[in-house]
């Protein structure tokens, strides 16, 4: 556990406590609202699993006869943008993973050059949060190579990824800690099913993090953004849908 | 239960007795809590995916044993092979196309986000308390001695003889309502040391983060998609104990049953006289 994730619970819990704490003391009661509350469970839950489960706890890899005939496609499946539609028709020829932030050494990779990492292929299964699985095959580079030819700064603490596709204007993103990140089965997936990453399944790149849910392995990701703190970004929960509809940034449940 | 602490001899009714011990009735009343919230939190994340399947995967595309639907006119469940029109009930009510109807979910709008932050919450008060209570039953020798079934008790005569008796309502009386009955510590040992426990793993089953931790549990369940229909069955047999349960404490005397759930002291019926 890092050392923010567990200051973010100790915060929630404090939180609370506080609350009701107020509630107690007979002063005008500042009630804890109820999300605030239910959200204990959430920090609770994120720091036992982690306590159970060790950084490098693999997910289950299935064999090739395990996977899904169809492997479905949900949220965007295309994304409007000129910018995406433009890379589309060229091939991603001249497209680039811009990897920034608090790194020593700000990277510019062409999809040939991060084709050229040594890959990682695993079958594993995909769990939407609606409650549906499907099993895929995933081809692609290790993050935490691209985290280290980026050189992390001391001060880093999440990964944010940064989507071409967007619900209304409003632009996808996701983020992860860096006990996610540096997980073997973490990878930037180009490959699919033996075939190139298809635009339904978010080609040129998407994101890989195995244990946790669907809607964390961002598809389209543009940006890798290296950060110390989610509040910034987007409304500051570190994600479309945790902005956007409470989703738990903590997805592994 | 069955407790010989106390006894106040009573002149026109049966004696009464001290039968639930305080961690009974507290436990009781936090998982009637919190198992009610988490049925009807679990309605609402089953409404976001309506269909169950068997094996480890399972999506749209794949066949399902289980689907709760509406094709826009009419509400259906399927089974297997069989439909049943359920509109106005399932699927569709007024219209709204939603497997589960608002009134028993939670929240009731469709909101899976909060749904889980509720579910999550609540399973807390599922398992924490739930395992305090296993300890303390054995501890305490409750399990052993008021909920365990005796041999004699599982002898087939003497069960049908309880399951006759139970269905003509004729439930026991004096002394012998000192104990729960067989059928009684049968459903609450099986839903204790058996729905609950199968409903907190296949719940956990269907956590990646766990699953990766402990991947036996996708070996025990075939699978989180199984998992997950297991988890679905099992919430049915609980729904079924609740409404046997309440129905039960109706027909057994409401005020006797309650007070002794709310104080722990429980009268005696009389003695029947045939």
């Amino acid at each position: 556990m890092t050392l923010l994730t567990r200051r973010r619970l100790l915060g929630s819990l404090g939180v609370g406590a506080g609350g009701l704490l107020l509630m107690g003391s007979g002063r005008i009661p500042v009630l804890p609202k109820g999300e605030d509350i239910l959200g204990l469970g959430e920090g609770l839950t994120m720091r036992a699993q982690r306590l159970i489960t060790s950084r490098t706890a693999l997910a289950r890899e299935f064999s090739a006869l395990d996977m899904s005939p169809r492997f479905r496609t949900n949220g965007n499946t295309m994304p409007a943008s000129e910018a995406y539609q433009a890379h589309l028709a060229n091939r991603f020829a001249d497209w680039r993973l811009s990897v920034d932030g608090l790194v020593r050494n700000a990277l510019n990779l062409s999809l040939a050059q991060i084709k050229a990492m040594p890959a990682r292929t695993q079958i594993t299964r995909h769990d939407c949060v609606e409650g549906w699985s499907a099993i895929g095959k995933w081809t692609g580079a290790p993050l935490k190579l691209i985290l280290d030819a980026a050189n992390l700064l001391p001060t880093a603490r999440y990964i944010v990824f940064h989507c071409a596709d967007d619900f209304d204007g409003t632009p996808y993103y996701e983020s992860i800690d860096l006990i996610d990140a540096y997980h073997p089965q973490t990878i930037l997936a180009w490959g699919m099913n033996d075939e190139l990453l298809s635009v339904g399944h978010g080609a040129p790149l998407r994101l890989r993090v195995e244990r946790q849910l669907g809607y964390k392995q961002a598809k389209y990701v543009m940006r890798v953004e290296v950060v110390a703190s989610l509040q910034p970004i987007g409304a500051g929960k570190g994600g479309y849908w945790e902005d956007s509809a409470g989703y738990q940034w903590y997805a592994g449940i | 239960m069955a407790s010989q602490v106390a006894e106040l001899p009573s002149s026109s009714t049966g004696t009464l007795i001290y039968r639930q011990r305080w961690p009974v009735r507290i436990w009781h009343w936090i998982n009637a809590v919190s198992v009610i919230v988490m049925l009807m939190s679990g309605l609402m994340i089953f409404n976001a995916h309506p269909r169950l399947y068997w094996g480890q995967y399972g999506a749209n595309d794949d066949a399902s044993w289980l689907e709760i639907g509406s094709d826009g006119e009419h509400g259906f469940l399927r089974v297997g092979p069989v439909t049943v029109p359920t509109t106005g009930v399932l699927g569709l009510v007024g219209d709204n196309e939603r497997a589960f109807p608002a009134l028993v979910t939670i929240p009731s709008n469709y909101d899976l986000a909060a749904a889980r932050q509720w579910h999550f919450f609540f399973a807390w008060l599922l398992v924490v308390p739930g395992l305090l209570f296993w300890l303390w039953g054995f501890a305490t020798r409750h399990v052993q001695r008021d909920l365990a079934p005796t041999f004699k008790e599982l002898r087939p005569h003497s069960l049908w003889q309880d399951i006759k008796a139970h269905a003509r309502l004729r439930f026991h009386t004096g002394e012998a309502a000192r104990r729960y009955n067989v059928l009684q510590k049968l459903s609450y040992v099986g839903v204790i040391f058996g729905l609950l426990p199968a409903m907190i793993l296949t719940g956990l089953t269907m956590s990646p983060a766990i699953d990766a931790a402990w991947p036996w549990l996708l070996d025990l369940f075939g699978g989180r998609q199984s998992a997950r229909s297991i988890h679905f069955l099992c919430a049915a047999l609980l729904v079924g104990f609740i409404l046997v349960h309440l129905s039960m404490v109706l027909l057994a005397g409401p005020f006797n049953e309650l007070r002794s759930i709310l104080t722990g002291w429980y009268r005696l019926p009389k003695e029947r006289t045939r």
